[in-house]
Protein backbone atom coordinates (compact mmCIF):
# COMPACT_ATOMS: atom_id res chain seq x y z
CA UNK A 1 0.00 0.00 0.00
CA UNK A 2 2.93 2.36 0.83
CA UNK A 3 4.95 0.88 -2.16
CA UNK A 4 5.97 3.23 -4.95
CA UNK A 5 5.71 1.52 -8.52
CA UNK A 6 9.36 1.05 -8.20
CA UNK A 7 8.88 -0.55 -4.92
CA UNK A 8 10.50 1.84 -2.91
CA UNK A 9 8.47 2.67 0.22
CA UNK A 10 7.59 6.54 -0.06
CA UNK A 11 6.00 7.50 2.68
CA UNK A 12 6.69 11.23 3.79
CA UNK A 13 6.53 12.80 6.78
CA UNK A 14 5.28 16.59 6.99
CA UNK A 15 3.88 18.58 9.26
CA UNK A 16 0.41 20.84 9.06
CA UNK A 17 -0.82 23.77 10.70
CA UNK A 18 -3.90 22.71 10.96
CA UNK A 19 -6.55 25.35 12.48
CA UNK A 20 -3.89 26.79 15.18
CA UNK A 21 -2.34 23.06 15.69
CA UNK A 22 0.69 21.57 14.39
CA UNK A 23 0.13 18.28 13.20
CA UNK A 24 2.63 15.91 12.34
CA UNK A 25 1.41 12.90 9.71
CA UNK A 26 3.19 10.25 7.90
CA UNK A 27 1.62 9.18 4.69
CA UNK A 28 1.48 8.05 1.14
CA UNK A 29 2.45 11.12 -1.68
CA UNK A 30 -0.81 10.18 -3.51
CA UNK A 31 -2.64 11.22 -0.34
CA UNK A 32 -4.75 14.47 -1.07
CA UNK A 33 -5.08 17.23 1.68
CA UNK A 34 -9.00 16.10 2.03
CA UNK A 35 -8.32 12.84 3.04
CA UNK A 36 -5.57 13.69 5.34
CA UNK A 37 -7.50 15.62 6.83
CA UNK A 38 -11.07 13.52 7.04
CA UNK A 39 -9.34 10.17 7.02
CA UNK A 40 -6.51 11.17 9.31
CA UNK A 41 -6.64 13.45 11.60
CA UNK A 42 -10.35 12.99 12.09
CA UNK A 43 -11.68 16.41 10.65
CA UNK A 44 -14.91 15.56 8.75
CA UNK A 45 -16.70 18.83 8.59
CA UNK A 46 -14.55 19.41 5.55
CA UNK A 47 -16.86 16.91 2.52
CA UNK A 48 -15.91 14.79 -0.52
CA UNK A 49 -18.29 15.59 -2.62
CA UNK A 50 -17.31 15.01 -6.53
CA UNK A 51 -13.18 14.40 -5.24
CA UNK A 52 -12.92 15.80 -8.66
CA UNK A 53 -12.98 19.97 -8.19
CA UNK A 54 -15.79 20.09 -9.71
CA UNK A 55 -18.17 21.00 -6.56
CA UNK A 56 -16.08 22.71 -3.70
CA UNK A 57 -17.44 20.98 -1.51
CA UNK A 58 -13.79 20.25 -0.16
CA UNK A 59 -12.97 23.91 -0.08
CA UNK A 60 -10.22 24.75 2.56
CA UNK A 61 -8.03 27.93 3.13
CA UNK A 62 -4.39 27.65 2.69
CA UNK A 63 -2.29 30.31 4.01
CA UNK A 64 -5.98 32.51 3.70
CA UNK A 65 -6.57 31.46 0.07
CA UNK A 66 -9.20 28.96 -1.02
CA UNK A 67 -8.65 26.21 -2.57
CA UNK A 68 -10.29 22.30 -3.12
CA UNK A 69 -8.00 20.22 -1.04
CA UNK A 70 -9.38 16.94 -3.28
CA UNK A 71 -7.18 18.50 -5.83
CA UNK A 72 -4.22 18.93 -3.24
CA UNK A 73 -1.63 16.54 -2.36
CA UNK A 74 -1.31 16.89 1.25
CA UNK A 75 2.47 16.02 0.81
CA UNK A 76 3.05 19.16 -0.85
CA UNK A 77 2.13 21.86 1.47
CA UNK A 78 4.58 20.54 4.00
CA UNK A 79 4.51 23.52 6.96
CA UNK A 80 1.28 24.78 5.26
CA UNK A 81 -1.37 26.70 7.35
CA UNK A 82 -4.44 25.25 6.83
CA UNK A 83 -7.89 26.59 7.81
CA UNK A 84 -11.01 24.02 7.77
CA UNK A 85 -14.51 24.72 9.03
CA UNK A 86 -13.33 23.54 12.55
CA UNK A 87 -11.38 26.24 12.77
CA UNK A 88 -13.12 29.24 11.66
CA UNK A 89 -15.54 29.81 15.47
CA UNK A 90 -14.28 30.86 18.61
CA UNK A 91 -14.52 29.17 21.69
CA UNK A 92 -17.29 32.24 22.48
CA UNK A 93 -18.35 32.54 19.21
CA UNK A 94 -19.52 31.70 15.67
CA UNK A 95 -17.70 32.43 12.79
CA UNK A 96 -19.80 35.53 11.19
CA UNK A 97 -20.48 33.61 8.23
CA UNK A 98 -21.71 30.63 10.14
CA UNK A 99 -24.13 32.81 11.85
CA UNK A 100 -25.03 34.73 9.01
CA UNK A 101 -25.54 31.16 7.27
CA UNK A 102 -27.91 30.36 10.25
CA UNK A 103 -29.68 33.83 10.20
CA UNK A 104 -30.82 33.79 6.50
CA UNK A 105 -31.34 29.70 6.48
CA UNK A 106 -28.63 29.34 3.61
CA UNK A 107 -28.59 25.52 3.69
CA UNK A 108 -31.10 22.30 3.50
CA UNK A 109 -28.99 19.53 3.86
CA UNK A 110 -26.19 21.61 4.55
CA UNK A 111 -23.35 18.75 2.77
CA UNK A 112 -21.87 21.99 0.83
CA UNK A 113 -22.24 24.21 3.85
CA UNK A 114 -18.29 23.78 5.29
CA UNK A 115 -17.64 24.09 1.48
CA UNK A 116 -19.40 27.24 0.95
CA UNK A 117 -18.37 29.00 4.49
CA UNK A 118 -14.77 28.52 3.94
CA UNK A 119 -15.04 29.45 0.30
CA UNK A 120 -16.92 32.77 1.35
CA UNK A 121 -14.39 33.44 3.98
CA UNK A 122 -11.49 33.29 0.88
CA UNK A 123 -13.92 35.60 -0.85
CA UNK A 124 -14.30 38.05 1.46
CA UNK A 125 -10.41 38.52 2.24
CA UNK A 126 -9.83 38.79 -1.80
CA UNK A 127 -11.89 41.69 -1.76
CA UNK A 128 -12.83 41.41 -5.45
CA UNK A 129 -16.66 40.88 -4.88
CA UNK A 130 -18.66 43.96 -3.75
CA UNK A 131 -22.26 43.45 -5.24
CA UNK A 132 -24.22 40.13 -5.81
CA UNK A 133 -23.51 39.38 -8.88
CA UNK A 134 -19.80 39.64 -7.85
CA UNK A 135 -20.29 37.17 -5.29
CA UNK A 136 -22.38 34.82 -7.64
CA UNK A 137 -19.56 34.42 -10.40
CA UNK A 138 -17.21 34.39 -7.22
CA UNK A 139 -18.89 31.44 -5.78
CA UNK A 140 -19.65 29.71 -8.66
CA UNK A 141 -16.97 27.01 -7.61
CA UNK A 142 -19.30 26.29 -5.06
CA UNK A 143 -22.63 23.93 -6.29
CA UNK A 144 -25.55 23.50 -3.69
CA UNK A 145 -28.18 20.89 -4.93
CA UNK A 146 -30.54 21.63 -2.65
CA UNK A 147 -30.74 25.14 -4.25
CA UNK A 148 -30.07 27.36 -1.48
CA UNK A 149 -28.35 30.18 -3.50
CA UNK A 150 -30.21 33.14 -2.86
CA UNK A 151 -30.14 32.59 0.86
CA UNK A 152 -26.19 31.87 0.21
CA UNK A 153 -25.85 35.51 -1.55
CA UNK A 154 -27.93 37.20 1.52
CA UNK A 155 -26.10 35.70 4.61
CA UNK A 156 -22.62 36.68 2.79
CA UNK A 157 -23.25 40.04 2.36
CA UNK A 158 -24.42 40.14 5.71
CA UNK A 159 -21.27 38.83 6.74
CA UNK A 160 -19.58 41.51 4.86
CA UNK A 161 -20.95 43.85 5.94
CA UNK A 162 -20.42 42.27 9.88
CA UNK A 163 -16.69 41.97 8.58
CA UNK A 164 -16.56 45.20 6.83
CA UNK A 165 -13.97 43.30 4.85
CA UNK A 166 -11.44 42.11 7.13
CA UNK A 167 -11.84 37.58 7.05
CA UNK B 1 -5.86 7.39 -7.01
CA UNK B 2 -2.66 5.36 -8.87
CA UNK B 3 0.82 5.34 -6.37
CA UNK B 4 3.81 7.28 -7.46
CA UNK B 5 7.07 8.73 -6.49
CA UNK B 6 7.14 11.73 -5.29
CA UNK B 7 10.02 14.47 -5.30
CA UNK B 8 10.69 17.74 -5.21
CA UNK B 9 12.85 20.29 -8.08
CA UNK B 10 15.50 22.41 -5.87
CA UNK B 11 16.00 24.44 -9.34
CA UNK B 12 15.16 24.69 -12.93
CA UNK B 13 18.40 22.87 -13.77
CA UNK B 14 17.51 20.09 -11.50
CA UNK B 15 13.63 19.77 -12.39
CA UNK B 16 15.20 19.13 -16.10
CA UNK B 17 17.36 17.10 -14.94
CA UNK B 18 14.93 14.48 -12.98
CA UNK B 19 12.51 14.83 -15.61
CA UNK B 20 15.13 13.67 -18.06
CA UNK B 21 16.15 10.80 -16.83
CA UNK B 22 12.48 9.52 -16.17
CA UNK B 23 10.08 9.10 -19.03
CA UNK B 24 7.57 8.52 -17.11
CA UNK B 25 7.62 11.51 -15.04
CA UNK B 26 5.90 14.08 -14.81
CA UNK B 27 6.07 17.86 -13.31
CA UNK B 28 3.71 18.92 -11.03
CA UNK B 29 2.53 22.59 -9.99
CA UNK B 30 -1.32 23.75 -9.15
CA UNK B 31 -2.30 19.84 -10.21
CA UNK B 32 -5.90 20.72 -10.48
CA UNK B 33 -5.52 18.85 -13.86
CA UNK B 34 -3.13 16.40 -13.45
CA UNK B 35 -4.48 14.81 -9.89
CA UNK B 36 -7.76 14.57 -11.71
CA UNK B 37 -6.60 12.99 -14.80
CA UNK B 38 -4.94 10.55 -12.18
CA UNK B 39 -7.91 10.01 -10.42
CA UNK B 40 -9.45 8.87 -13.60
CA UNK B 41 -6.52 6.61 -14.57
CA UNK B 42 -6.08 8.34 -17.61
CA UNK B 43 -3.05 9.75 -16.60
CA UNK B 44 -0.31 7.53 -14.68
CA UNK B 45 3.40 8.98 -14.20
CA UNK B 46 5.46 6.74 -12.24
CA UNK B 47 6.70 9.32 -10.38
CA UNK B 48 5.75 13.17 -10.19
CA UNK B 49 8.20 16.14 -9.55
CA UNK B 50 6.92 18.86 -7.64
CA UNK B 51 8.39 21.96 -8.73
CA UNK B 52 6.34 24.33 -6.46
CA UNK B 53 9.45 25.73 -4.59
CA UNK B 54 11.36 27.15 -8.24
CA UNK B 55 11.39 30.78 -8.29
CA UNK B 56 9.06 31.36 -10.97
CA UNK B 57 6.26 33.11 -9.55
CA UNK B 58 6.77 36.96 -10.50
CA UNK B 59 5.30 39.72 -12.70
CA UNK B 60 7.92 41.98 -14.21
CA UNK B 61 8.49 44.31 -16.63
CA UNK B 62 10.98 43.44 -19.35
CA UNK B 63 13.23 45.72 -21.24
CA UNK B 64 12.13 45.55 -24.82
CA UNK B 65 8.28 46.55 -23.24
CA UNK B 66 6.74 43.44 -22.41
CA UNK B 67 5.69 41.82 -19.26
CA UNK B 68 7.15 38.64 -18.45
CA UNK B 69 5.28 36.34 -16.45
CA UNK B 70 6.87 33.54 -14.37
CA UNK B 71 5.27 30.29 -15.20
CA UNK B 72 4.00 29.07 -11.62
CA UNK B 73 2.63 32.26 -10.56
CA UNK B 74 -1.19 31.44 -10.16
CA UNK B 75 -4.20 32.24 -12.60
CA UNK B 76 -5.86 34.57 -10.15
CA UNK B 77 -2.74 36.52 -8.97
CA UNK B 78 -1.94 36.88 -12.81
CA UNK B 79 -5.72 37.87 -13.66
CA UNK B 80 -5.67 40.59 -10.39
CA UNK B 81 -2.30 41.70 -11.25
CA UNK B 82 -2.34 45.66 -11.89
CA UNK B 83 0.27 45.54 -14.57
CA UNK B 84 -1.93 42.59 -15.98
CA UNK B 85 -5.27 44.26 -15.28
CA UNK B 86 -4.24 47.41 -16.65
CA UNK B 87 -1.74 46.78 -19.79
CA UNK B 88 -3.59 43.16 -20.93
CA UNK B 89 -6.81 43.28 -19.36
CA UNK B 90 -7.91 40.83 -21.74
CA UNK B 91 -5.92 37.77 -20.22
CA UNK B 92 -7.34 38.97 -16.86
CA UNK B 93 -10.90 38.62 -18.35
CA UNK B 94 -10.16 35.38 -20.07
CA UNK B 95 -8.54 33.88 -16.99
CA UNK B 96 -11.36 35.11 -15.23
CA UNK B 97 -14.08 33.47 -17.34
CA UNK B 98 -12.40 30.05 -16.60
CA UNK B 99 -12.47 27.43 -13.75
CA UNK B 100 -13.63 28.73 -9.82
CA UNK B 101 -11.71 31.24 -7.78
CA UNK B 102 -10.40 27.93 -5.67
CA UNK B 103 -9.44 26.64 -9.06
CA UNK B 104 -7.74 29.49 -10.02
CA UNK B 105 -5.54 30.14 -6.45
CA UNK B 106 -4.06 26.89 -7.16
CA UNK B 107 -3.50 26.48 -11.33
CA UNK B 108 -0.55 28.09 -12.39
CA UNK B 109 0.33 29.89 -15.94
CA UNK B 110 2.07 27.45 -17.37
CA UNK B 111 0.35 24.51 -16.16
CA UNK B 112 -2.80 26.12 -17.77
CA UNK B 113 -0.63 26.21 -21.48
CA UNK B 114 -0.65 22.09 -20.63
CA UNK B 115 -3.60 21.29 -19.15
CA UNK B 116 -5.75 18.40 -21.43
CA UNK B 117 -9.29 18.30 -23.19
CA UNK B 118 -12.22 17.58 -21.55
CA UNK B 119 -13.58 15.79 -24.21
CA UNK B 120 -15.91 13.17 -22.25
CA UNK B 121 -14.17 9.94 -23.63
CA UNK B 122 -10.33 11.39 -23.02
CA UNK B 123 -11.86 11.05 -19.51
CA UNK B 124 -13.47 7.98 -19.47
CA UNK B 125 -11.18 5.14 -20.18
CA UNK B 126 -13.98 2.64 -20.51
CA UNK B 127 -13.71 3.66 -24.28
CA UNK B 128 -12.14 4.22 -27.14
CA UNK B 129 -9.75 6.87 -27.85
CA UNK B 130 -6.51 8.13 -29.65
CA UNK B 131 -5.43 11.33 -27.57
CA UNK B 132 -5.54 8.29 -24.58
CA UNK B 133 -4.93 5.25 -26.27
CA UNK B 134 -3.14 6.02 -29.54
CA UNK B 135 -4.98 3.57 -32.17
CA UNK B 136 -7.73 3.02 -30.23
CA UNK B 137 -10.65 5.00 -32.37
CA UNK B 138 -12.20 8.00 -31.86
CA UNK B 139 -15.59 7.51 -29.62
CA UNK B 140 -16.49 11.46 -30.17
CA UNK B 141 -16.82 11.91 -33.78
CA UNK B 142 -20.13 9.79 -33.53
CA UNK B 143 -20.81 10.31 -29.80
CA UNK B 144 -21.90 13.38 -27.45
CA UNK B 145 -19.77 16.12 -29.29
CA UNK B 146 -21.37 19.33 -28.76
CA UNK B 147 -17.93 20.39 -26.62
CA UNK B 148 -15.76 19.19 -29.59
CA UNK B 149 -13.67 20.42 -32.31
CA UNK B 150 -15.36 22.24 -35.62
CA UNK B 151 -12.17 23.48 -37.18
CA UNK B 152 -8.50 21.65 -37.51
CA UNK B 153 -10.11 18.11 -36.67
CA UNK B 154 -8.60 15.50 -37.97
CA UNK B 155 -9.93 11.04 -38.65
CA UNK B 156 -8.27 10.61 -34.97
CA UNK B 157 -9.40 13.30 -32.76
CA UNK B 158 -11.55 16.27 -32.85
CA UNK B 159 -10.81 17.37 -29.24
CA UNK B 160 -10.54 20.81 -27.94
CA UNK B 161 -8.15 22.68 -25.87
CA UNK B 162 -9.63 23.78 -23.09
CA UNK B 163 -8.10 27.11 -22.08
CA UNK B 164 -9.38 30.64 -21.87
CA UNK B 165 -6.37 32.49 -20.98
CA UNK B 166 -5.01 30.64 -23.69
CA UNK B 167 -7.67 31.76 -26.27
CA UNK B 168 -6.09 35.72 -25.11
CA UNK B 169 -2.49 34.69 -25.19
CA UNK B 170 -2.85 33.43 -28.47
CA UNK B 171 -4.80 37.08 -29.75
CA UNK B 172 -1.65 38.91 -28.01
CA UNK B 173 1.50 36.64 -29.73
CA UNK B 174 2.85 35.70 -26.24
CA UNK B 175 5.74 33.75 -26.36
CA UNK B 176 6.82 30.65 -23.99
CA UNK B 177 10.18 30.42 -22.49
CA UNK B 178 11.46 27.04 -21.65
CA UNK B 179 14.37 25.77 -20.95
CA UNK B 180 15.50 21.59 -21.55
CA UNK B 181 18.63 20.18 -21.19
CA UNK B 182 20.48 21.96 -24.21
CA UNK B 183 19.31 25.38 -22.75
CA UNK B 184 16.63 27.97 -23.45
CA UNK B 185 14.30 28.09 -26.16
CA UNK B 186 11.35 30.62 -27.20
CA UNK B 187 7.89 29.13 -28.65
CA UNK B 188 5.72 31.53 -30.57
CA UNK B 189 2.49 31.30 -28.60
CA UNK B 190 0.61 29.73 -32.37
CA UNK B 191 3.66 27.06 -32.51
CA UNK B 192 2.73 25.83 -28.82
CA UNK B 193 -0.08 24.06 -29.31
CA UNK B 194 -0.52 21.13 -31.97
CA UNK B 195 -3.59 20.17 -34.28
CA UNK B 196 -4.34 16.55 -33.40
CA UNK B 197 -3.49 15.06 -36.63
CA UNK B 198 -2.78 11.49 -36.90
CA UNK B 199 -0.70 11.97 -33.26
CA UNK B 200 -3.35 13.55 -31.25
CA UNK B 201 -1.71 11.88 -28.29
CA UNK B 202 0.80 14.85 -28.42
CA UNK B 203 -0.48 17.93 -27.22
CA UNK B 204 2.11 20.58 -27.68
CA UNK B 205 5.61 21.20 -28.87
CA UNK B 206 7.00 20.89 -25.85
CA UNK B 207 9.14 18.23 -24.99
CA UNK B 208 9.37 15.74 -22.20
CA UNK B 209 12.60 17.33 -20.80
CA UNK B 210 11.28 20.36 -21.28
CA UNK B 211 10.20 22.96 -18.61
CA UNK B 212 8.06 26.17 -18.90
CA UNK B 213 9.61 28.92 -17.30
CA UNK B 214 7.57 31.69 -18.27
CA UNK B 215 4.96 33.42 -20.77
CA UNK B 216 6.20 36.80 -22.78
CA UNK B 217 4.07 39.49 -23.73
CA UNK B 218 4.86 41.62 -25.82
CA UNK B 219 4.50 45.93 -25.23
CA UNK B 220 1.53 45.89 -27.31
CA UNK B 221 -2.28 44.97 -24.78
CA UNK B 222 -4.86 46.44 -26.53
CA UNK B 223 -5.95 47.79 -23.57
CA UNK B 224 -8.09 50.38 -24.80
CA UNK B 225 -10.43 47.64 -27.39
CA UNK B 226 -10.73 44.45 -26.37
CA UNK B 227 -13.19 41.70 -25.58
CA UNK B 228 -13.09 37.98 -24.25
CA UNK B 229 -16.56 36.60 -24.35
CA UNK B 230 -16.95 32.87 -23.21
CA UNK B 231 -20.51 30.83 -24.19
CA UNK B 232 -21.35 27.78 -22.64
CA UNK B 233 -23.74 25.45 -21.30
CA UNK B 234 -24.06 27.17 -17.87
CA UNK B 235 -23.47 30.96 -17.24
CA UNK B 236 -20.30 30.22 -14.65
CA UNK B 237 -18.15 27.83 -14.22
CA UNK B 238 -18.37 25.48 -17.30
CA UNK B 239 -15.68 24.95 -20.59
CA UNK B 240 -16.73 26.84 -23.16
CA UNK B 241 -18.68 25.94 -25.92
CA UNK B 242 -17.34 28.78 -28.48
CA UNK B 243 -14.87 31.72 -27.19
CA UNK B 244 -13.71 34.57 -28.84
CA UNK B 245 -10.55 37.12 -28.07
CA UNK B 246 -11.08 40.41 -30.24
CA UNK B 247 -7.97 43.06 -29.59
CA UNK B 248 -8.65 46.11 -32.13
CA UNK B 249 -6.39 48.97 -32.61
CA UNK B 250 -7.75 51.78 -34.96
CA UNK B 251 -6.03 54.65 -36.76
CA UNK B 252 -8.64 57.63 -37.86
CA UNK B 253 -11.58 55.34 -37.66
CA UNK B 254 -10.48 52.99 -39.31
CA UNK B 255 -9.10 49.56 -37.94
CA UNK B 256 -5.21 49.38 -38.19
CA UNK B 257 -4.34 45.84 -36.32
CA UNK B 258 -6.65 43.34 -35.69
CA UNK B 259 -6.37 39.86 -33.36
CA UNK B 260 -9.11 37.22 -33.25
CA UNK B 261 -8.71 33.78 -31.53
CA UNK B 262 -11.57 30.89 -31.13
CA UNK B 263 -11.47 29.03 -27.99
CA UNK B 264 -13.48 25.66 -27.52
CA UNK B 265 -13.25 25.03 -31.34
CA UNK B 266 -10.25 23.53 -32.20
CA UNK B 267 -7.19 21.74 -30.40
CA UNK B 268 -5.63 24.93 -30.42
CA UNK B 269 -6.41 28.90 -30.07
CA UNK B 270 -7.96 29.05 -33.51
CA UNK B 271 -6.68 31.73 -35.70
CA UNK B 272 -6.21 32.68 -39.15
CA UNK B 273 -4.27 35.66 -40.67
CA UNK B 274 -6.92 36.50 -43.61
CA UNK B 275 -9.87 36.65 -40.83
CA UNK B 276 -7.78 39.37 -39.51
CA UNK B 277 -6.37 40.92 -42.82
CA UNK B 278 -10.01 41.35 -43.75
CA UNK B 279 -10.44 43.76 -40.77
CA UNK B 280 -7.54 45.72 -41.91
CA UNK B 281 -8.19 48.88 -42.93
CA UNK B 282 -11.99 48.76 -42.25
CA UNK B 283 -13.86 50.91 -40.60
CA UNK B 284 -15.16 48.68 -37.66
CA UNK B 285 -19.33 47.89 -38.42
CA UNK B 286 -21.49 44.74 -38.44
CA UNK B 287 -20.89 43.91 -42.56
CA UNK B 288 -17.30 44.32 -41.70
CA UNK B 289 -17.03 41.91 -38.62
CA UNK B 290 -19.26 39.22 -40.29
CA UNK B 291 -16.98 38.80 -43.57
CA UNK B 292 -14.20 37.86 -40.72
CA UNK B 293 -16.22 35.89 -39.03
CA UNK B 294 -16.98 34.05 -42.51
CA UNK B 295 -13.39 33.81 -43.28
CA UNK B 296 -12.64 32.50 -39.75
CA UNK B 297 -14.94 29.77 -39.96
CA UNK B 298 -14.73 28.70 -43.83
CA UNK B 299 -13.43 25.49 -43.29
CA UNK B 300 -15.67 24.80 -39.94
CA UNK B 301 -17.53 20.84 -40.28
CA UNK B 302 -20.43 20.06 -37.66
CA UNK B 303 -20.70 16.51 -36.66
CA UNK B 304 -24.65 16.57 -36.30
CA UNK B 305 -24.51 17.41 -32.97
CA UNK B 306 -22.28 20.77 -33.12
CA UNK B 307 -23.57 22.26 -36.47
CA UNK B 308 -25.16 25.10 -34.09
CA UNK B 309 -21.27 25.90 -33.15
CA UNK B 310 -20.80 27.00 -36.32
CA UNK B 311 -23.66 29.75 -36.33
CA UNK B 312 -22.99 30.37 -32.55
CA UNK B 313 -19.13 31.12 -33.36
CA UNK B 314 -20.02 33.42 -36.53
CA UNK B 315 -22.59 35.62 -34.09
CA UNK B 316 -20.14 35.31 -31.36
CA UNK B 317 -17.30 36.83 -33.34
CA UNK B 318 -19.66 39.87 -34.47
CA UNK B 319 -21.06 40.05 -31.15
CA UNK B 320 -17.30 40.36 -29.58
CA UNK B 321 -15.54 42.46 -32.55
CA UNK B 322 -18.73 44.79 -31.68
CA UNK B 323 -17.58 45.34 -28.16
CA UNK B 324 -14.05 45.71 -28.73
CA UNK B 325 -14.58 48.58 -31.27
CA UNK B 326 -16.90 50.13 -28.63
CA UNK B 327 -14.78 50.01 -25.96
CA UNK B 328 -17.13 48.17 -23.76
CA UNK B 329 -15.50 45.07 -22.91
CA UNK B 330 -17.34 41.45 -21.69
CA UNK B 331 -17.62 41.80 -17.95
CA UNK B 332 -17.26 37.66 -16.86
CA UNK B 333 -19.38 38.82 -13.46
CA UNK B 334 -22.38 40.30 -15.68
CA UNK B 335 -23.82 37.28 -17.35
CA UNK B 336 -25.92 39.77 -19.81
CA UNK B 337 -23.67 40.23 -23.13
CA UNK B 338 -22.98 43.55 -23.79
Amino acid sequence: MTASPSGRPTSITITLRVNGAERKLTIPPWTTLLDALRERLNLTGTKKGCDHGQCGACTVLIEGRRVNSCLTLAVMKDGAKITTIEGLATREALHPLQQAFIDHDAFQCGYCTPGQICSAAGLIAEGKAKTAEEIRELMSGNVCRCGAYPNIVAAIQQAMGAMGGEP
Amino acid sequence: MINFEYTKATSVADAVRQVAADPNAKFIAGGTNLIDLMKYNVSHPARLIDITQLPLKTVEETADGGVRIGALVPNSDLAYHPLIEKRYPIVSSAILAGASQQLRNMASTGGNLVQRTRCFYFYDATTPCNKREPGSGCSAREGINRINAILGTSESCIATHPSDMCVALAALEAKVRVVGPDGERIIAFADFHRLPGNTPQIDTNLKHDEIIVAIELPPKGFAANHSYLKIRDRLSYAFALVSVAAALEFDGGRIKEARLALGGVAHKPWRDPQAEAALRGQAPGRDTFAKAADVLLKDAKGFGHKDFKIDLARRAVVRTLTQAANGTPQIQSQKKIR
